[in-house]
């Protein structure tokens, strides 16, 4: 399942369940909606609710960052849980979009943007 | 009870529907949590499996729903063997096709094969254009861990 809020102007995403191909195409087509209305430009990512992901899961992350990249636009994730973390590690996105763990590289983070 | 010596063998077939990987991967975890295997374990077989299924989907049924998907898992002498099979386009190179990051789509990260190559000790690849494509995982299973540890 996938969940939207806007809250100071940035998009924030809570994605719940296995982040396959299912919850991929929804994640993609929920934000792009999102995006061609509003021009929203920052998206923050929850995946605490995210049991499992696999590559169409990150590719659909990829794409997401990509467009906001365009708009000149961030994103940020945070919440990942211990096997989705190592994913996200593994697949080298992390080099791209920054995965917080804490709520003190959230704060960073934040910083970092202004 | 000891699970080491289990041997077992299921084979499932299904329609290329993006919801059955799901399916697929949720029965070959309930398979392999029979045995004493660590979850680290699980968890990576379980996105093998994924991989595996969705490019039977997503590339050789090209996202059409009338296909024929079929999944083998065997388990002997603590080998757990996991074959994925479509009656799709194939592969034509497929060399190619399991190098890290080659995409045929442009909006995919080429991650599949690295996952499956990462997380299994062996992928083995058979392919004929028009025909369709095998994809065999084996993986070792280690013995006594946290699975069988947590269901004491
Ligand atoms: N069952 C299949 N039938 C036909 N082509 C396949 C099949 N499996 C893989 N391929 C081809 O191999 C390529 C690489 O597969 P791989 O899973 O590594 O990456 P991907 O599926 O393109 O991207 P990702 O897995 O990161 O979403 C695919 O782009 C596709 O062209
Ligand atoms: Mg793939």
């Amino acid at each position: 399942m996938v969940t939207v809020k806007i809250k100071n102007d940035a998009l924030i995403v809570s994605i719940s369940g296995d982040l396959d191909l299912v919850i991929a195409r929804e994640f993609r087509d929920t934000v792009d909606k999102v995006l061609k209305d509003k021009p929203i430009k920052n998206l923050i990512l929850d995946l605490s609710e995210v049991n499992f992901i696999d590559s169409s899961g990150l590719g659909a992350i990829l794409g997401r960052y990509k467009l906001l990249q365009q708009r000149g636009g961030r994103m940020s994730i945070w919440g990942a849980k211990p096997s989705v973390f190592r994913i996200l590690d593994l697949s080298g996105i992390m080099k791209i979009i920054p995965v917080l763990k804490t709520t003190e590289d959230i704060l960073r983070n934040q910083k970092e943007a202004k | 009870m000891t699970a080491k010596n289990l041997e077992n063998y299921i084979r499932l077939e299904f329609s290329s529907l993006p919801e059955n990987v799901a399916l697929a991967r949720v029965l070959i975890a309930s398979l392999v949590a029979q045995l004493d295997t660590t979850l680290n374990d699980l968890e990576e077989i379980k996105v093998a499996v994924s991989e595996a299924v969705s490019n039977a989907i997503i590339h050789g049924y090209q996202n059409k729903p009338d296909g024929i998907v079929g999944v083998e898992a065997k388990i002997k002498d603590g080998l757990l063997e996991i074959t994925v099979n479509d009656w799709g386009v194939g592969i034509e190179d497929i060399e190619q096709a399991m190098a890290p990051t080659f995409s045929t789509d442009p909006d995919r990260m080429g991650l599949g094969f690295v996952f499956m190559k990462s997380f299994m000790d062996s992928v083995h690849v058979e392919s004929e254009v028009g025909k369709g494509t095998k994809v065999i995982l084996q993986k070792k299973i280690s013995e006594n861990g946290s699975c069988a540890q947590i269901a004491n």
